[in-house]
C-alpha cells in the first residue's frame, strides 16, 4: 500500500506530462487528480490504522560504494504516517482546486497549453515530497529534498514570460542550495563517523557521537552538535528560516495553488520534519538545539514584523508562514518534537486554506493582489469570506483558554489555538525566556496582520477602482464573483481540519507523556528512565535491545545482567518515530506552566485583534498617519529589513565581479600571460609555420611525437638490446 | 573471441580505411554514403563492445581479455581491461554513433571529417585498453591529431589560435611524460603496465641541485605524469586551453572533447600515478586537493561571467573535473568510485549540453547568450531536454550527476574537511551559473525578431538525445550498474595503495 501511495503521483505526473498531447488536457488533469486522491485515501487508511511499529520496505538498491550503501526504500512509522496524510490530502485538494483556478489564465494565449504542465508539476512535486518523508536513509531524503526544490523551481517559474517569476524561481533554488550545502556536509560527517547513512544505524550510534570530537575546519567540535548544526542549515534553507528566508516571499510569483501546497503546507515544513526525524541525534546535541530555538524564535518575530505592513495579500500570508515555521522550530529545539509535528499538522490545514482562500479572492477580483484595492468583499464572495474567517480564527489562535472538555481532557479551540499554545507553553518550560517573549509578541503580531488582512479585504467599502489600479482592468468592469464549486469544496474540507484537527489529535501530540510516547511508538517512560539510570549514555541502545514485552518490572534486572554486553547493544536504534532523552522533561513541564503563561497567547491574540479593528475599521486613516510619523521604521519593515539589498551587495555583486575579474585577469593576464610569455621563444616560430600552411602545426606535432617514439625505442634497443 | 579488444579497437579504423580507399567524389551521394558508413562502423563497434561488458567478470580484479603479441622493433602489443578501464571503453563506443549522428548536417570535406572521427575513436579506445607503456603513449598522443584536425579544419574563426594553444599546453606535458616513461623502463626493465604495477619504484629521498627531493624517484615520475594528465583533465591553472578549444571546435568535436578526451587525464591518474607512485601520490595529494578545490570555485565563478554558451559549459566542465581529481586522490572507495562515476556521468551530461548548444547554434549561428531568450515559447521539447541536462549538471539526485559529486564529497570529507567545505560550495555556484544560463536562453518572453521563426528539435535531434537522457536517468536511479563493475578493482587498488605507503602516513580510513 505504501508503494502505491508513493508511486501513484509519479505515474500521474509522467502520464500527464508526456501523454496529454495524445489524450487531451482535461483527461490528463483528471488522471493526475485521481491518482493523488487515491494516494490520499490510502494515506488516511494507514494513518488511522497504524499501530506505531516501525516498518521497512526496500524497493531497489541505490547508492552502493564500499560501506556507503543506501537503498530506495520506505520507512513507515508515525512520522511518516502523519506526513503522508498532510502531503497527500493537501495535494489532492490543491489538484481539485486548480481545475477552477487554472481554467483561465491571462498569462497565456489560447494556443499555449499550460494546464497539463501545471498538473504534471504538481504531481511530480507530490512524488518528490513523498520520497522525502518516507525515506529510510539520509540520501533518499536528500533526493526528495532536491526533488521538491526542482518542482518548486519549476512552479515558481511557471509564468516564465515574466522576468520576476524566473528571477524568483532561480533565487529559490539557489538559496535552498545554500542550505543543501550544509545538509551535504552533515551527511558526510555522519557517514564519516558512523559508517552509515541509514537512520537506524545512525540513531544507534548517537550516544557515542555525543562523546566524540571531530576535527572540522579550524578546530575540534563535539560531533553530535556539529552534525546537528550542519543538518539544521539544510533545514533553514528549505523552511525559510532567518538569513535563508529571502526566497519564500518571492516564491509567491508562482500560481496561488502552488503557494498553498508547496510554500505553506508541505515543502517548507520539510526542515521541521528533518529535525524531528533526527530527534535521536538532537537529543544529544544541546548546543545545536539551542541554536534552533534562537533561530526559530527570531524568525517567528522577524517575519511577523514584516507581515504587519505588506500590501500584497499573498506576501502577508507568506511572511505568516515563515513566522509559523519559526514556532515549529522553537518546539523542536526545546525538545518537544511531537508538538512541532502537531503545529506542522494543523498549520498545513489552516495555512493551505488561507492561501486557497486568497487565491479565491484573487480569482474573484481578476488577478488583483494588492489589498489596498480590495474592500467590502464580504457580501460578494461569502463562501470565500467564511473560509478565510475560519482560517484566521485558526491561525490567530482563537479558543477558550484554561478550559478542557470534561472527560476527554481536550482544550476547546481552533486548530491553531491548540497547537500554537502548546508551543508557547513548551517554550516557557524548556527554552530561554527571551524566546518565549518573542513568541508571545509574535502571536500578537500574527493576530494583527491576519485581522488586518481580513478587514482590508472583506470589510469597509470597495476600493477596487480607486488609486493604484494599474493593471489595465478598467476595460472590463466585472463585479467580483464567487469562485466555482470545484474551488470551494477544497476550502470546506480544509475548514474542517482548521477547526477540529487541533482538538482531535491533542492527546496524541501534546497530551500526557504516556499518550505521546504511545502514539509515536516509543517504549513507556518508566522502563526508559530506569534503564537510563543504570546505563547513562548507552540508555537508548540498551532499551532498544530489550524486547517491547520485557519493559516491565523485570527490565532493570535484565539490563543489569547484560551490562557487559553494552557494546553490542550499541547497534540498535531506539524504538519509535521520535526519541526523548531520559533527561528531557519539557513535554511534562509544559503542562505545569503558570496560569499567566497559558493566558499570554490569548491576551496577545485579543490585543492584536483590537489593534487591527481600531486601525482598519474604527479609524481607517490611522495607519497612513502612523506610517508617515514613523517613516524610517515603516520603510524598514516594508523593505523586509533590507535583507535582499544586503545580500545583493555582499554576495551577488561580489560573485559576479569576482567571476569577471578572475576570468579577465586570472585566466587572461596571469595564466595565459605567463604561459605565452614562457613560450615566447617558440611561439613566433610556430605561428609562422602555422600561418604558412593551414593547420601545418598538426603535422609538426605528429612529427615531434613520432620523434619521441623513435628516441624511446632507440634508447631501449641500444641500452638493453632484445 | 580471443581478440575481442582488438576488434573493438580497430573496427572504426577499418571503417576509416574503407572510406579513404573506396569512397570517391564529393557529391551529395558520396557525402551521404560517408556518413552512413561512419555511422555503421561506430554502431557496429558499440554492438561488439556489448560482448565485452557481458563477458566481463567484475569479481576478478586483474586484467581481462588480455592480448599479448610481439610487435615491431622488440615492442609488444598488449591490451586488456579491468574494472577501471572497461567503462571508459563502453562510454566511448556508446557516444561515438551519437557523435556521428550529430554532425549529419556537415557539408564540407565530409569524407575527411568522418575519417577523423573514426580514427579518433580507435585511438581513444586504444588509450583505455593499452597495457604497454609505448602503446599507451602512442595512442595517447596520436589521439590528439584527429582532434587538432577537427578543430583546425572544421572549427570556428579563431581555430588556429585555439588549436595552437592546445598544442602548446599539451606539448610540454607530453615530453615530460615521455622522459618519465624512459626512466621507468630503465628502472623496471619492462614496458608492460601489468608488470609495472607490481614494481616498486624507489621513494628514497635524494638531492638534486642541493634540494632534497622527498619521495625521490617516485616524486619525479609522478610530477612528470602529472604535467601531462593535469593538462588533459584539465586542472586549474592549466585549463585555459579548454574554453578556447571548445568555442572553436564544431559541435561534434566539442562532444568528443568534453565527453571522452578529458577523461584520459583522470584515467591516467588511476592507471599510473596512484598505483605506481603511491608514496608520491600520498605526499602530493594535498596539492591536488587544493588545485581541485580552487578549480571548483574559481571556474564556477568564471562561468558566471561568460557571455558565450560554449565557454560557460567548458568552464563548468573544468569545475566538474575538479571533483574527479579530488576524489581520485582522496584514495578511498567513495572518492575513487565517485571520481570514475563522475567521469562517466560527465560524458553523458556535458556531451548532451554541448549538443544542446549545437541545436540552437545550427539554427542561429551564434553562441552569444544575449542573442537568445524565450526559446521555450517555440521550442518546448528543447526546453525540456535542456532543463533536464541543466539539472543533471548541477547534480540533482536521481540523475547521474548527483552520484559522482556526492561520492567524491563523501570521499574527500574523510581526508580533509577544509577541502570538502570549499568543494561543497560548488553545489551552490553550479546552480548559480547553470540556472542563470537557462533563464537567459530559454525562459522569458520571445521578443527577439530573429527568433520568431526558430523551430523545435527535429526527429534526428530527439533521437540523439534520447539515449543520453536514458543513461543519465538510469545511472542516477540505479548507479550500481557502474559501481558493481568498478568497485572490486577500485577496492584492490586502494588496498595496494595503502599497503605501499609508510605506516604513519597510511590512514585508518582504508577500510571505508
Amino acid at each position: 500500500m505504501e508503494t502505491i501511495i508513493l508511486f501513484a503521483p509519479l505515474v500521474g505526473a509522467v502520464l500527464c506530462g508526456f501523454g496529454w498531447k495524445y489524450f487531451g488536457e482535461k483527461p490528463a488533469q483528471i488522471l493526475t487528480t485521481a491518482m493523488v486522491f487515491l494516494a490520499a485515501l490510502l494515506s488516511w487508511v494507514i494513518f488511522l490504522t497504524f499501530d506505531g511499529t516501525t516498518d521497512h520496505v526496500s524497493l531497489l538498491r541505490w547508492v552502493d560504494s564500499g560501506t556507503l550503501a543506501a537503498d530506495w526504500g520506505i520507512r513507515l512509522d508515525r512520522m511518516t504516517a502523519i506526513m503522508l496524510v498532510v502531503v497527500n490530502s493537501v495535494s489532492a485538494l490543491v489538484h481539485l482546486y486548480s481545475f477552477g483556478y487554472m481554467a483561465h489564465d491571462e498569462n497565456w494565449t489560447d494556443a499555449e497549453p499550460y494546464r497539463a504542465r501545471f498538473f504534471a508539476y504538481l504531481s511530480f512535486f507530490t512524488f518528490a515530497m513523498l520520497m522525502l518523508v518516507t525515506s529510510d536513509n539520509l540520501i533518499q531524503m536528500f533526493f526528495g529534498w532536491e526533488g521538491v526544490g526542482v518542482a518548486s523551481y519549476l512552479l515558481i517559474g511557471f509564468y516564465w514570460k515574466k522576468q520576476s517569476a524566473s528571477a524568483a524561481a532561480m533565487k529559490a533554488f539557489i538559496v535552498n542550495r545554500v542550505g543543501d550545502f550544509g545538509f551535504l556536509l552533515g551527511i558526510a560527517a555522519l557517514y564519516f563517523l558512523t559508517d552509515s547513512v541509514r537512520f537506524d544505524d545512525i540513531f544507534a550510534q548517537v550516544p557515542v557521537l555525543a562523546e566524540t570530537q571531530i576535527s572540522f575546519l579550524w578546530t575540534e567540535w563535539n560531533a553530535a552538535n556539529l552534525i546537528g548544526v550542519l543538518l539544521f542549515i539544510g533545514a533553514m534553507g528549505k523552511s525559510a528560516q532567518l538569513f535563508l528566508h529571502t526566497w519564500l516571499p518571492d516564491a509567491m510569483e508562482g500560481p496561488t495553488p502552488v503557494s498553498a501546497l508547496i510554500h505553506a503546507a508541505t515543502m517548507v515544513t520539510a526542515g521541521v520534519f528533518l529535525v524531528s526525524r533526527m530527534s535521536p541525534l538532537y537529543e544529544y546535541a544541546p548546543q545545536a538545539k539551542l541554536m534552533i530555538v534562537y533561530v526559530g524564535g527570531f524568525t517567528a518575530f522577524f517575519a511577523a514584523t514584516v507581515g504587519l505592513v505588506q500590501n500584497d495579500i499573498k506576501r502577508v500570508i507568506a511572511y505568516s508562514t515563515c513566522s509559523q515555521l519559526g514556532y515549529m522550530f522553537v518546539a523542536a529545539g526545546v525538545g518537544v518534537y511531537s508538538v512541532a509535528m502537531f503545529h506542522l499538522f494543523t498549520h498545513a490545514f489552516f495555512k493551505a486554506m488561507l492561501f486557497l482562500g486568497a487565491g479565491s479572492v484573487i480569482h474573484a477580483t481578476h488577478h488583483e493582489q494588492d489589498m489596498r484595492n480590495y474592500g467590502g468583499l464580504r457580501h460578494k464572495i461569502p463562501v470565500t469570506f467564511w473560509a478565510m474567517m475560519i482560517g484566521t480564527l485558526a491561525i490567530t489562535g482563537v479558543g477558550v483558554p484554561l478550559l478542557y472538555i470534561p472527560g476527554l481532557h481536550i482544550p476547546l479551540g481552533f486548530a491553531g489555538f491548540v497547537s500554537k499554545d502548546a508551543i508557547i507553553e513548551s517554550a516557557y518550560a524548556g527554552g530561554p525566556t527571551l524566546v518565549f517573549w518573542l513568541l508571545v509578541v509574535g502571536a500578537l503580531m500574527t493576530s494583527f496582520y491576519s485581522w488586518r488582512l481580513m478587514f482590508l479585504t472583506f470589510y469597509g467599502t470597495s476600493r477596487a477602482h480607486g488609486h493604484g489600479h494599474h493593471n489595465g482592468h478598467d476595460d472590463h468592469h466585472h463585479e467580483p464573483h464567487e469562485s466555482p464549486r470545484v474551488m470551494l469544496i477544497p476550502l470546506g474540507v480544509l475548514a474542517l481540519g482548521a477547526i477540529f484537527a487541533g482538538m482531535l489529535w491533542y492527546n496524541s501530540f501534546f497530551g500526557s507523556v504516556e499518550s505521546v510516547r504511545h502514539y509515536f511508538g516509543m517504549p513507556a517512560a518508566e522502563a526508559h528512565g530506569e534503564a537510563a539510570a543504570g546505563h547513562g549514555a548507552a540508555a537508548p541502545a540498551a532499551h532498544g535491545a530489550a524486547a517491547p514485552a520485557a519493559h516491565g518490572a523485570a527490565a532493570p534486572v535484565a539490563h543489569g545482567a547484560t551490562a557487559p554486553a553494552a557494546a553490542e547493544a550499541h547497534a540498535v536504534a531506539p524504538e519509535g518515530a521520535l526519541f526523548f532523552h531520559p533527561d528531557n522533561h519539557v513535554l511534562h513541564a509544559a503542562h505545569d506552566v503558570p496560569v499567566w503563561v497559558k493566558l499570554a497567547p490569548f491576551v496577545a491574540m485579543l490585543t492584536g485583534l483590537v489593534l487591527a479593528w481600531v486601525m482598519y475599521i474604527r479609524k481607517p486613516e490611522l495607519p497612513a498617519k502612523l506610517a508617515a510619523e514613523q517613516k524610517p521604521l515603516y520603510e524598514f519593515l516594508l523593505n523586509k529589513w533590507y535583507f535582499d539589498e544586503l545580500y545583493d551587495a555582499i554576495f551577488v555583486r561580489p560573485a559576479k565581479w569576482l567571476g569577471a575579474t578572475l576570468w579577465k585577469r586570472g585566466d587572461g593576464n596571469v595564466i595565459d600571460g605567463t604561459i605565452n610569455g614562457l613560450a615566447m621563444g617558440i611561439v613566433p616560430f610556430f605561428t609562422r609555420l602555422a600561418g604558412r600552411m593551414q593547420s601545418g602545426y598538426v603535422f609538426h606535432y605528429a612529427f615531434a611525437m613520432v620523434l619521441g617514439i623513435v628516441v624511446l625505442v632507440t634508447w631501449m634497443t641500444l641500452a638493453y638490446g632484445h | 573471441m580471443d581478440n575481442l579488444l582488438s576488434i573493438i579497437t580497430f573496427t572504426p579504423a577499418i571503417g576509416a580505411l574503407i572510406l579513404a580507399v573506396f569512397l570517391r567524389g564529393n557529391d551529395a551521394a558520396a557525402q551521404r554514403n560517408a556518413k552512413w558508413l561512419a555511422l555503421a562502423a561506430t554502431t557496429a563497434t558499440f554492438l561488439i563492445s556489448l560482448f565485452l561488458i557481458a563477458g566481463y567478470d567484475p569479481a576478478d580484479t586483474g586484467f581481462q581479455f588480455v592480448e599479448d603479441h610481439d610487435w615491431i622493433m622488440g615492442l609488444s602489443y598488449k591490451v586488456g581491461v579491468d574494472g577501471i578501464s572497461i567503462l571508459f571503453v563502453m562510454l566511448t563506443t556508446f557516444l561515438m554513433p551519437l557523435t556521428i549522428a550529430a554532425c549529419w548536417d556537415v557539408d564540407t570535406r565530409v569524407k575527411e571529417y568522418m575519417i577523423a572521427f573514426l580514427m579518433l575513436e580507435t585511438l581513444m579506445i586504444g588509450v583505455f585498453v593499452a597495457l604497454d607503456l609505448v602503446l599507451f603513449y602512442l595512442f595517447f598522443e596520436a589521439g590528439l591529431i584527429p582532434m587538432f584536425l577537427i578543430i583546425g579544419i572544421w572549427g570556428g574563426k579563431d581555430r588556429i589560435y585555439a588549436s595552437f594553444k592546445f598544442f602548446l599546453y599539451t606539448f610540454l606535458g607530453s615530453v615530460l611524460m615521455l622522459v618519465a616513461m624512459i626512466a621507468m623502463y630503465v628502472d623496471a626493465g619492462t614496458t608492460d603496465i601489468a608488470a609495472l604495477l607490481n614494481h616498486n619504484f624507489s621513494s628514497e629521498a635524494f638531492p638534486i641541485l642541493g634540494i632534497n627531493v622527498l619521495g625521490g624517484m617516485q616524486t619525479l615520475l609522478w610530477l612528470a605524469f602529472f604535467a601531462s594528465f593535469a593538462v588533459k583533465m584539465p586542472m586549474w591553472p592549466v585549463h585555459t586551453w579548454l574554453p578556447d578549444a571548445h568555442v572553436q571546435a564544431p559541435t561534434a568535436g566539442s562532444v568528443v572533447l568534453a565527453a571522452i578526451l578529458l577523461k584520459m587525464g583522470g584515467y591516467g591518474f588511476l592507471r599510473f600515478s596512484l598505483p605506481m607512485f603511491p608514496v608520491a601520490s600520498d605526499m602530493l595529494a594535498p596539492m591536488v586537493f587544493w588545485m581541485s578545490a580552487i578549480a571548483i570555485v574559481y571556474t564556477s565563478l568564471v562561468a558566471l561571467a561568460q557571455q558565450d554558451m560554449k565557454k560557460l559549459i567548458a568552464y563548468s566542465s573544468v569545475a566538474h573535473m575538479g571533483y574527479v581529481t579530488m576524489g581520485i586522490f582522496s584514495a578511498n572507495q567513495q572518492g575513487i568510485d565517485g571520481a570514475i562515476f563522475q567521469m562517466i556521468s560527465h560524458g553523458f551530461i556535458s556531451g548532451a549540453l554541448f549538443l544542446c548548444v549545437g541545436v540552437i547554434y545550427d539554427r542561429m549561428h551564434t553562441r552569444d547568450i544575449d542573442a537568445y531568450g524565450g526559446l521555450v515559447n517555440r521550442m518546448p521539447a528543447y526546453a525540456l531536454v535542456f532543463m533536464f541536462f541543466t539539472m543533471a549538471n548541477v547534480g540533482l539526485p536521481g540523475t547521474s550527476g548527483f552520484i559522482g559529486e556526492f561520492l567524491t564529497i563523501m570521499g574527500i570529507f574523510q581526508v580533509n574537511t577544509w577541502v570538502a567545505f570549499v568543494a561543497a560550495t560548488g553545489v551552490i555556484l553550479s546552480a548559480g551559473y547553470a540556472l542563470w544560463l537557462y533563464r537567459r536562453v530559454v525562459w522569458g518572453d520571445l521578443i527577439k525578431e530573429s527568433l520568431k521563426t526558430i523551430t523545435d528539435m527535429t526527429a534526428r535531434e530527439r533521437a540523439i538525445f534520447a539515449p543520453l537522457v536514458a543513461m543519465t536517468l538510469l545511472l542516477g536511479v540505479y548507479p550500481s550498474l557502474v559501481t558493481d563493475i568498478i568497485g572490486p578493482s577500485v577496492g584492490a587498488l586502494i588496498t595496494d595503495y595503502h599497503a605501499a605507503i609508510p605506516a604513519e602516513a597510511g590512514t585508518q580510513l582504508a577500510s571505508h
